[in-house]
């Protein structure tokens, strides 16, 4: 039980047809928009992150090259940046994220059962994507929902004081 | 959804009030007149003065005395300087900058156009959390609605004062809520905190002399300026003034946020405001400040929520994050959860902290699977000894206190679990 998710979580599943593999010229703009609130413009580099992963599901090497010249920095520098923080990808993800927390507070309340059970729920591992590419589930540590919980992130959205069957609503009800 | 403050002050006295976001409801409540009176009867020094003796602490952990912080920035200096505004609330427990931002985004902005005044900073960056999509969204609404009503920008509330406020969202990084890691971030790095000194007012963000306040702190400042810092006092402890907003979480009946002062006992967070644990249960233990605070047992809870008197029971209020565990709850497990967060979210820097860490996450779950020797338990707390202290930044001895906290007053349960070779708290939490 003890060891149970306790390898950080690493997603993968299977790309979503419709993502495109390029940096369209709309985000391209915008990047550069976001330049001019920075005295140097990789400040803009997480904001950037963020809006080419809104279009492409995650940050391929491909992607990273194609930023780094648009920042005038190397790949690796991307990429390293990528693989520090969480909420960047660098494989491909399910359509919607599902993270439940399960620091102390949420655990002390139901979070990690909430998790088990929701990975039988739909089948998969910690970490994992469903196998029809809509969910990636995973666990997250503190969403600075404590007195709220259980609780789970769906995409941008929290949801909170969770019980079992509303949880599953709402990850059934994802498209 | 995220619920008002249970119990409210100055602070959070309007957060029930929708209106108190915008701008015009801000100010029909009296809001930016402290600006006002900031920009335009005050010098900076006096503003700096004033903050520094009204002994307002920094609410993001450290304590630091905010005004003595400002004081800091140099003076005489063709570079820009910067304010940044750390929102990142990252430590497990706590959950009041949410509803400062959310709630009352004006009256943050207000306190960072003040702070702006006192440091000559020419631009703020507010550094939220990547989980916080929701309260990004509300600070921006909100700083475009002050642009739009001339309460940022290049002539503020007509006084011709300056004032630039920029978003940064982070990305799902522990270590961001550092105050250098924050810096790095912010620049579009690896949050990997940096060696002081120097401390950021001589290199900080972008490598400008920089102030780097939490979002409590700031909300602060309005009030201080208005009320003056009798007034300010009149709240909390002689060292430790003002009110803070504790966030109550785990087992009891009415977890939430409350608005106290500084220096109201655990005792009466825990039974009178939260109410207790839930279906008669007793209190085993507490967690004062969020996880990284070391855990005080039920019977010391009469202490005052104030560093001068926490640092008496080995322990500080950190960012008041109050997280109760009843009767039931099995303190190796409790171990389990914090030491796998820090192991996980160690950046890796140093070695003490990234080996360091890894160990003491490795034994304590040896030690909850029944597999533990009684030699672990020293060994776990000669590691948690040896990181603290050692590294770059306050992470590793954020990541040895819980440990050193939980073998001080609940030893006991680790020895049992080596003596019974189980775990022997079957009704605990699952893990």
């Amino acid at each position: 039980m003890v060891s149970k998710g306790s390898e950080p979580s690493q997603g993968g599943g299977p790309l979503a047809e419709d993502r495109p593999a390029r940096i369209s010229s709309e985000t391209r703009a915008k990047i550069e928009a976001e330049m001019e609130n920075f005295p140097v413009k990789r400040g803009a580099l997480l904001n950037a992150l963020y809006l080419v992963q809104s279009e492409t599901g995650y940050i391929s090497q491909e992607l990273a090259k194609e930023l780094a010249g648009i920042f005038d920095i190397q790949p690796a520098d991307v990429l390293g940046v990528v693989s520090f923080y969480n909420m960047f990808y660098e494989k491909p993800q399910g359509r919607h994220h599902v993270h439940v927390c399960t620091n102390l507070s949420c655990s002390l309340r139901g979070g990690r059962t909430l998790l088990r059970e929701l990975e039988e729920h739909l089948g998969v591992g910690p970490g994992e994507t469903t196998s029809d590419g809509r969910v990636t589930l995973g666990h997250e540590e503190c969403l600075g929902a404590c007195a709220y919980a259980p609780m789970m992130r769906v995409d941008e959205t929290y949801h909170e004081d969770l019980d079992l069957e509303q949880a599953k609503k709402i990850l059934d009800e994802l498209e | 959804m995220l619920t008002v403050p249970y119990v409210t002050n100055y602070l959070t006295e309007h957060f029930g009030d929708d209106a108190f976001a915008t701008v015009d409801g801000y100010v029909a409540r009296g809001g930016y007149a402290a600006a006002r009176k900031a920009i335009t009867e005050m010098s900076p020094d006096q503003v700096i003065e004033l903050v520094k003796g009204s002994g307002l602490q920094g609410r993001g952990g450290a304590g630091f005395n905010a005004g003595l912080k400002w004081s800091f920035m140099p003076k005489k200096t063709d570079l820009p300087k910067f304010l940044v505004c750390n929102a990142d609330e990252s430590e497990p427990g706590s959950f009041k900058d949410r509803i400062l931002i959310e709630r009352g985004p004006q009256q943050l902005i207000e306190g960072l156009l003040i702070g702006a005044w006192a440091t000559g900073s020419e631009k703020t960056f507010i550094y939220i959390r990547g989980e916080y999509a929701y309260p990004a969204k509300c600070m921006q609404a909100a700083i475009d609605e002050a642009y739009q009503k001339g309460y940022l920008g290049n002539d503020v509330m007509g006084t011709g004062f300056r004032h630039d406020v920029v978003v940064q969202r982070g990305a799902g990084a522990y270590i961001c809520g550092e105050e250098t890691g924050l810096l790095e971030s912010l620049e579009g790095k690896r949050g990997q905190p940096r060696k002081k000194p120097p401390f950021p007012a001589q290199y900080g963000a972008f490598g400008m002399p920089s102030t780097v306040n939490n979002v409590e702190t700031f909300s602060h400042v309005p009030h201080i300026i208005k009320h003056g810092s009798d007034w300010f006092r009149q709240f909390g402890t002689e060292k430790s003034p003002g009110t803070t907003i504790f966030g109550v979480s785990g087992h009891v009946v009415r977890p939430g946020l409350f608005e106290l002062p500084l220096g109201t006992t655990l005792e009466e967070i825990v039974f009178e405001h939260a109410r207790g644990v839930p279906d008669g249960r007793k209190v085993k233990g507490v967690i004062p400040g969020g996880v990284s605070m070391p855990i005080l047992p039920a019977g010391m809870l009469d202490v005052p929520m104030a560093n001068e008197f926490m640092q008496e029971r080995q322990t500080m209020i950190g960012t008041g994050g109050v997280m109760v565990m009843d009767e039931a709850t099995c303190m190796v497990r409790v171990a389990c959860v914090i030491s796998y967060f820090f192991r996980d979210e160690s950046c890796g820097q140093c070695t003490q902290c990234r080996e360091g860490t890894g160990w003491m996450n490795k034994i304590i779950e040896r030690i909850e699977r029944g597999a533990g020797s009684m030699e672990d338990i020293d060994v776990l707390g000669d590691i948690a000894g040896k990181v603290e202290g050692a590294t770059i930044c306050a992470f590793a001895d954020a990541a040895a206190w819980p440990v050193q906290g939980l073998l001080r007053h609940f030893r006991s349960d680790f020895e049992q679990h080596v003596t019974l070779g189980k775990c022997p708290f079957p009704e605990s939490f699952e893990l």
